[in-house]
């Protein structure tokens, strides 16, 4: 099968300081359907560099990009906002939804753009009810973001990547934000979401976060330096319920205490 | 993307900002409420004035003493003003189509009666008068031209001099004393209310002009002579004969009397008014670009408040396109709605200002339709340059901005 992302030698040089940066400095990769990917590296590395070039956000100084077997170099500014929009979801770091505006209407942006514009707001409604219902979020499609937790919040944005059934979704550090608890729970949506096929990109810095994906790749100075399969995988489910045995254990002591 | 959808996602873009959206329209309702008001007022005044000219009369022709013909300057001078009952006569005589005519003196005096006295016009004039005037008794009967010629010494009254003097009884059949001479009222005119130059019409007594120029101003020449034509298309004719013939009275002495005709009257009188309104709709044109300037600067500020959000849109599939009739509608809604909001107080505000100060106000309707479309036009023009500024933003550059 041919793989959904396909970079060769590419590179991204930044033009508009004094001096240029020169922040991936030619990495090829191949992507395969199903795939689920950890992006690590130290505070500028060009993490999210790369992952601008493979949202087809930021356009590679060198180098060829073929996103499901497009050449996303001979794409015009409207036609590579579609592709954004049919075969990519978005999780950026922080968050990034609308302020005052509630999390079904930020779930529901994506698909008033793109081959949705003909597509009825009942459709949309329903469409996107259905992505907050994916990641647990339902019962609180009217709050507006400042009325959600960070772990929500950044569901929301799980969500609004999701609603347009994306080939690939690339999240730049899910869950930088988060606590503990709450990044498990990011990850087990993840988890899911992979195993009904989804492809799955995301930054992290944190090692343990990489163990939830079935493929680490560590950036150095702009070129991967290491690119291995993670052998004993982190299930979250798993996770989650260590975590909850955990905390009925701690909270019993407490009564226990309390009650002597 | 859909109409609707984008119509959807600019109004809660508006009311994700209801006070800044209202602070923004209310440049636009004041601009439009003024307008309308501004031009209300004006029109309202026009309409007043055309009433009160067809209030003197129908197919008037006047004519005066003193010759107006060159730029305004009073001609002929040093020969004494020179309109005389002859000439009233000479015309009524002469020239063919005059249905009414009637000379007229004027004069102001005291006059006295029922132990009260009072200060007013007292205007001779002949016995066509009320009928020239279009002006008709409410009691009683006008004085006739036995009167005239008898130099009678009889009057009828406007309703304010007969309210003034005889508040609770019939003024018919009483004595008036002008000059201490006592004059007979025969009747009493209807109500005519105020004039083109805001004096009280009603404010009179018309005595015979006879009676007039000898018992009471000892004038030799009159005021002038009003004449109704028999038809509207017989104006100008008799103009041009009362003209000749009057010329031709004068033996080749410099002309020294003016001849004008209602209509000339009327658009003199309603030229102002025209003009009035000309310079309120400027004035209240002024507020409402003042408006579309506030606009134009909110949503600059918008833009830029809401770069992210535009890098948002972009990025997850927006085309340049959407984002620029988003913004567009935005600017539209706002200018629009507030153009509506703004008829709806101007329209209020005109009516508040007649009722409570009395002025005629008349709210045309095509102001209203000229009124919502000019700032809708005003949202687009001034919406415009914003809208294409979002829409030029490159999504990286956009979602990065801080
Ligand atoms: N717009 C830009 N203009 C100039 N230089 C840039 C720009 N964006 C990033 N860089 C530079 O490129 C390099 C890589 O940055 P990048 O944001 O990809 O790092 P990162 O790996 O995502 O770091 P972090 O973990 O802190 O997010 C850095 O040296 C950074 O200063
Ligand atoms: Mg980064």
């Amino acid at each position: 099968m041919s793989p959904v992302v396909k970079i060769q030698d590419l590179h991204k040089i930044y033009e508009s300081g004094e001096v240029p940066v020169h922040a991936v400095r030619g990495v090829s990769l191949e992507i395969q359907r199903g795939e689920f990917i950890a992006l690590m590296g130290a505070s500028g590395s060009g993490k999210s560099t790369l992952m601008n070039m493979l949202g087809c956000l930021d356009r590679p100084t060198r180098g060829t990009y073929e996103l499901d077997g497009i050449d996303i170099d001979e794409l015009d500014r409207n036609e590579l906002a579609d592709l954004r929009n049919q075969k990519l979801g978005f999780v950026f770091q922080g968050f990034n939804l609308l302020a005052r505006t509630t999390a079904l209407e930020n779930v529901e942006l994506p698909m008033l753009y793109g081959r949705h514009r003909k597509v009825s707001m009942e459709k949309i409604r329903e469409r996107a009810m259905h992505c907050l219902e994916i990641v647990g979020l339902a019962n609180r499609f009217d709050h507006f973001p400042n009325q959600l937790s960070g772990g929500q919040q950044q569901r929301v944005a799980i969500a609004r990547g999701l609603v347009n059934e994306p080939q690939v979704l690339l999240a730049d550090e899910p869950t930088g934000n988060l606590d503990s608890k709450t990044s498990v729970e990011v990850m087990g949506v993840f988890q899911k979401l992979n195993e009904q096929g989804i492809t799955i990109v995301m930054v992290t810095h944190e090692l343990d976060i990489a163990k939830y994906c079935r493929r680490n790749l560590i950036l150095r100075d702009g070129v991967v330096v290491r690119d291995e399969m993670v052998a004993d995988r982190t299930i979250a489910e798993e996770e989650m319920q260590r975590i909850k045995a955990a905390e009925a254990a701690a909270k019993l002591t407490h009564q226990a205490k309390s009650g002597a | 993307m859909h109409f609707t959808n984008t119509l959807r996602v600019a109004l809660r873009a508006l009311r994700r900002n209801t006070l800044r959206s209202l602070l923004t329209a209310l440049g636009m309702i004041i601009g439009v409420a003024a307008v309308i008001t501004m031009v209300s007022i004006g029109s309202g005044a026009k309409a007043q004035v055309e009433a009160q000219v067809a209030s003197l009369g129908q197919n008037l022709i006047t004519v005066m003493p003193g010759s107006y013909s060159s730029g305004g300057m009073r001609g002929g001078f040093g020969s004494s003003v020179s309109l005389t009952p002859e000439d009233a006569d000479a015309i009524a005589a002469e020239v063919a189509n005059i249905d009414g005519l009637s000379a007229e003196v004027r004069d102001r005096n005291q006059v006295l009666a029922n132990g009260l006295n009072w200060n007013t016009n007292v205007n001779g004039v002949g016995p066509d008068y009320p009928y020239v005037r279009n002006w008709p008794m409410e009691s009683g009967a006008m004085f006739t031209e036995q009167d005239v010629k008898s130099l009678g010494k009889v009057c009828v009254i406007g309703k304010t001099v007969a309210d003034q003097m005889f508040p609770n009884e019939d003024p018919v059949g009483q004595t008036l004393r002008i000059r201490n001479l006592p004059f007979r009222i025969l009747g009493v005119l209807t109500p005519k209310g105020f004039s083109i130059f805001g004096s009280d019409e009603d404010d009179v007594v018309l005595i015979p002009y006879t009676s007039h120029m000898r018992r009471v101003s000892r004038r030799t020449s009159i005021s002038m002579i009003r004449i109704q034509a028999a038809d509207a298309d017989k104006v100008a004719q008799v103009k041009q004969s009362v003209e000749d013939l009057l010329t031709q009275r004068r033996r080749g002495r410099e002309p020294d009397f003016t001849v004008r005709t209602q209509e000339e009257l009327a658009s003199a009188a309603t030229a102002t008014a025209k003009t009035m309104t000309g310079l309120l709709a400027g004035i209240a044109g002024v507020s409402l670009i003042v408006g579309g300037i506030g606009i134009m600067n909110i949503m600059l500020v918008s833009v830029t408040e809401r770069t992210r959000e535009i890098g948002i849109r972009l990025a997850i599939g927006a085309h340049g396109k959407d984002v620029l009739t988003q913004f567009l509608i935005e600017a539209i809604l706002l200018s629009s709605l507030g153009g509506m909001v703004g008829v709806a107080v101007g329209v209020g505000g005109s009516q508040a200002l007649s009722s409570y100060n009395g002025w005629p106000v008349l709210v045309p309707t095509t102001w209203i339709f000229i009124s919502v479309a000019g700032s809708a036009l005003v949202g687009i023009i001034s919406g415009f340059y914003p809208a294409y500024k979002a829409a030029q933003l490159d999504p990286i550059d956009a979602l990065r901005y801080e």
